[in-house]
Formats: structure tokens, sequence, C-alpha cells
């Protein structure tokens, strides 16, 4: 980034003084240049409100919370201006679950990202630094879990632990580790050799401290766009987990197990199957379009 | 060649123990006494603790593991918690449809997807790269259960036109390799054409264009044969993915074969089943990735010389 930096002060020399927010200015002018990225960073802060406002489109009352308020005279209804995603099998609102849903999926998401990203950091960043028996040890860890594919890893962990979120979170977390690590690794090892780094050294820096005041920061950009990427990943398998039945149960609105009760009414009731699954499908593309868009902000060079 | 045959074997290896170890240490881990689940809750304690001295649970975790790791070796699986029959003969009897399941989804992810990348890289910024965008993306986020869902919903309920169950007879093969070759479509699209666009801007290839050579030849002679040698990777890493999604994808189109099989065994809490099968997936993978390894030192003679 360093050199980037650079070629950004010779670009504009009226913002050179204050480098670090002209260097978060710039890239977030290059992110907001992109159609695509802004649509999906649009479609975010949409599920973001919609989240944060469940409670209040769909209050619950004393016996329910909002999401699983019945009404049996009211079953399989097709969208209409009262519920406009229509209603269920046990005539709850499919609008009123997806809202709620969308806090689940978000939750899942950020847990999981965070799990498997400190963990990920600190395995490729320790490994990329220390070279030679701990590197060898970690990396070869790390192909073991990549040998398995990502969502069998997720199923055969969560199948072991009891169904419910927790053990979503934790299944999805470990499975998604060994992305993170190979990222860290790889721009660890082309930053250790720099002259900066020799020099935190060379004021007695400890190890410690070079790689997380120094080298760390200087990876941030493949991290943070792994981390978004890994997110939409994330949400994808959770909801596939709960979708088979290992992950989160009903009646938790998760948009997995939405679709997978739909199952059984696919022939009569095509807006059950239809909204859970747009969700979903709207939340990754979103977060896959603002990962690509801050892959080409953080680098414009890699732009074709 | 041999020499780095033998290399990439010799990696494999601690590799598949290390697989084996995972899944091994998951199956400790379960809750719940497999022999107390072989029995039932009503068995007499004696019977149980005289099972659990049969399948060797009584010995500590290396010692178990050790013992896995030879029978593993010798293809002996387990025991179904279900039908009280060893895993392996339960899962191989399956495996063969899920096989064909994937290989379907590879040649669908393949054929459509290459051909995609180099449309879209060679017409850049036209309405074929566009399109093949979009349909890029949109291959990427829709989640291929869902994918499924909707393609019953419209092929078979609206227009009738392809059944929604079964895998019997080539028009059942339809459905179900498209939902799950697609998102594999959008990402070997995305690499050939993002590899393509590299490729096309090399020196060689202006070369070409300066003494006259025919474009045609120049896409599909000079720039493809550059081109595809990240693609190979990515195709290889995508059997992994596919095998997965063949999971979810036969549970939808109710497919008789190991995916489906792990997740009725899911519903029965049968974990050996399920262990057994995500061991057998994987194994299969790193031998999938070896061959694909062989593949690209075969198709680049740089990787060959080096191993002369």
């Amino acid at each position: 980034m360093s050199t980037d930096k650079n070629i950004e002060i010779m670009d504009n020399p009226e913002t050179a003084p204050s480098k670090k927010r002209s260097q978060l200015y710039d890239i977030w002018r290059r992110f907001s240049k992109s159609k695509t990225a802004m649509l999906g960073l649009f479609i975010m802060v949409v599920l973001i409100l919609l989240a944060l406002t469940a409670d209040i489109i769909a209050p619950g009352d004393e016996r329910r919370p909002g999401y699983d308020i019945q009404n049996l005279q009211n079953t399989f209804q097709p969208p209409s201006l009262e519920h406009p995603f229509g209603t269920d099998n046990f005539g709850r609102d499919i609008f009123a679950r997806v809202a709620h849903g969308s806090r689940i999926s978000l939750q899942v998401g950020l847990v999981v990202v965070s799990i498997s990203m400190f963990a990920g950091v600190a395995l490729g960043a320790v490994s990329g630094f220390f070279s030679g028996f701990v590197d060898n040890f970690i990396m070869r860890t790390v192909d073991i879990l990549l040998a398995i594919p990502n969502i069998l890893l997720a199923i055969a962990i969560a199948s072991a632990l009891r169904p419910g979120l927790g053990s979503v979170m934790i299944a999805v977390g470990i499975s998604a580790i060994s992305g993170y690590a190979r990222i860290v690794r790889a721009s660890v090892l082309s930053l250790r050799e720099q002259e900066f780094i020799e020099a935190a050294r060379s004021v007695g820096a400890s190890n410690f401290r070079i790689i997380t005041k120094h080298i760390l920061p200087n990876c941030m950009a493949p991290i943070i766009v792994q981390a978004t990427m890994g997110m939409a990943s994330a949400i994808s398998v959770a909801a596939a987990l709960s979708f088979i039945g290992i992950g989160i149960q009903p009646p938790t609105p998760e948009w997995g197990a939405m679709l997978a009760e739909s199952r059984r009414f696919i022939r009569d009731h095509w807006h059950m199957v239809m909204f859970p699954g747009v969700a979903i499908a709207l939340i990754i593309f979103a977060l896959n379009m603002m990962g690509d868009g801050l892959r080409d902000a953080f680098d414009p060079r890699l732009k074709k | 060649m041999h020499k780095f045959i033998l290399k990439r074997l010799g990696l494999i290896i601690p590799v598949i123990i290390g697989v084996i170890f995972v899944i091994f240490t998951l199956t400790y881990i379960t809750e719940g006494c497999p022999a107390t689940m072989m029995l039932g809750d009503q068995a007499p304690a004696e019977d149980i603790a005289a099972l659990r001295a049969e399948l060797g649970l009584d010995y500590p975790f290396l010692v178990q593991f050790g013992r896995y790791v030879t029978n593993v070796a010798q293809l002996d699986f387990g025991t179904s918690f279900a039908s009280r029959r060893p895993v392996f003969e339960e899962i191989i009897a399956r495996f063969p449809t899920t096989v064909h399941l994937a290989s379907m989804s590879v040649v669908i992810a393949i054929a459509f997807g290459v051909p995609l990348g180099i449309l879209s890289a060679t017409k850049q910024y036209t309405i074929f790269d566009n399109g093949a965008t979009i349909i890029g993306l949109l291959g990427l986020s829709i989640p291929n259960f869902w994918l499924g869902m909707i393609f019953i919903l419209f092929f078979s309920v609206q227009l009738g036109w392809l059944p929604s169950s079964g895998f019997g007879t080539p028009m059942h093969w339809i459905l179900p390799s498209f939902t799950i070759g697609i998102s594999s479509m959008a990402i070997i699209m995305r690499m050939t054409r993002s590899s393509m666009l590299e490729v096309i801007r090399q020196d060689y290839i202006r070369t070409a264009r300066a003494k006259g050579q025919k474009e045609s030849k120049i896409i599909f002679n000079h720039a493809l044969k550059n081109a595809l040698i990240p693609v190979i990777t990515v195709v290889g890493l995508q059997f992994g993915m596919l095998l997965g999604g063949a999971i979810l994808t036969e549970t939808i189109y109710s497919i008789p074969g190991l995916g489906r099989f792990m997740v009725d065994s899911i519903g029965r809490r049968d974990f050996p089943i399920i262990q057994g099968g995500v061991l057998l997936i994987a194994l299969s993978f790193s031998f999938v990735n070896l061959m694909v390894d062989v593949l690209y030192a075969f198709v680049d003679p740089r990787i060959r010389s080096q191993y002369k």
C-alpha cells in the first residue's frame, strides 16, 4: 500500500498534507464510482434497516415474538397489500418472518466472520512471519482443512454438536479459517523482507509489536475484501445447514429453515418458496458486489 | 514426470491422514455414546458395556485413532447406527449416483463457462460482456438449494417440461445438473474472462496480430492455451464444491445418492454415515486435485521441465 500512497500523493498534490484521510477518501471515491458496488451497499443498508426495525414492522405480543404470530384462519394467503409476501402454513406473515430473519443472517455473518478472521489472521501472520517448522505445521493443517469442501466440513462439525445458532456459527466459522490464513500468510511473506520491518527490528521492537503494529495494518486490504466476501459465503452455508436440518431450528425464522419448511407446499404456494430465497440471494449478491468494489478501490492497479 | 507424480503422491498422504484425524475427532466429540445409540436407551447396562468394549470405545483417544486409521485403510468406516450394516457398504452403493451428478455438472459448468468467458473477454465492454457478467453475478449469488426449488417451480410445476424428482432417465438429470453446475459455471466464466484478458494483452499476441494472423486463430491457438492454465486449477477446486452442492440438490430432487442419504442420516442422528460420507467425499476431492495437478504438469511444459 505504501507505493500506492505515493502515487496518490503525486496525483493530488493538494491533498498530500493529511495523508491518512486522503487515502481513505480516495478509497471511498473509487468505491463510489462503481455502480455495482454502490448497489450492493444500498441493498445492505436496506437489509440492516430492516433488521433494526423488525420489531416495529412486526411487533410481538405477550405470548409470541413478532415472527411467530399465527392465524390459522388466514393460512397460505398469496401476496396482498396486507401481507406483502403472503402468509405461510400457520398463517404467519412471511414479510414479518423475512424481516426478523435478516437479524439472524446478519448476526450469523458477523459472528462467523469474526471467528474465522481472528483465527485465520493470527495463524496466517504467525505462519508467514516465523518460517520453518511453525510455518510448515500451520500450513499443512490449513491444507487438511482445505481438502474438505467448505460445506461438508461445516456439516461434519455441526452434526457433531447440538443443533442451534451457536453450533452453526462455530461450524461455519471453523470451516472458513483456512481462507484467511492463506491470504494473510501470502501478504506477510511479501512484507516481511521490507526495509520498514528491518527498521522496526533495529530499534528493538518485539515480534508481537512488529506483527500487530507494522505488518497487519499493511495487509488490511485483502483481509477486508476476504471478510466481505466471507460474510456472503458464511450466510449461504449457514442457510444451507438450516435447510438440511442441522442448523437453526424452526420456529426461528432463519431463511434457510423457512425454505426447508416451504418445500412441502412448493406445488401450490409459490410465494412461500420465493421470498426467503430472494432475501438470501440479495444479501449474498450485495456482499459480493461490495467485495468486488472494495478490491478495486483498494488496489486500482488490479482493475482491468 | 514420474518424479513429479511421485512427489505429489507423497504430499497427499499426510493430508489424507489429517482429514481422517479431523473426522475422527468429530466422531469422538459427538454427543452421546455410540453403543447407547445402537442399542437404544432401554438396553441393559451390561449390554452397553459389552458393546463399548467390542467397539473399542474404552481405549484412549490416540489408540482409538490408530485403530480408526487402520480400519479406514481396510475400507472399514464403522457401523451405521440405523441399519447396523457397515458404513462403507452403505455409502459406496450410493456414491456412483453422486459422482454421476457431479460429473455432469462439471461438464455443464465447463461447456458454458469457458465459451462465455472467452466471448466476454474478446468482446469486452459490449452487450455480450455485460450479459455474461450479469449471468455470472446471478450464478454466484443464488444459493443452489433455492435455485433447485425455483427450477422445480418453473420447469416442473408451471411448464411441466421436466420431472421434479428421481434420477431414472436423462430427462431427470437435466434440472439437478444445471442446479449444481450454474454456480461453478459462473466462477469458471469469471476466471476464464480475467485470465483471457491478461493473456491477450501480452506481446506475443501483438506479434501474432502484427504478422497478420487470423483473429480466430490468435484466440483459439495462441491465447487460449495459456489462458486455460489457471482455469484448470479452478475446475479442480470446483469439483469439491460440486460434490458439496450435490448434498443439497439430491435432497431437493429426491435423488437416491450419497448426499441425500447423508441428509436423511442427519435426521436419524446416524453419525457414522455422515462422517463416513464426508470422509469419502474429502478423499475423492483430494484425488481429483492430485489428478488436476498432474494434468497441469502435462499441459504446462514449464512445470514439467522442473522435474526432468
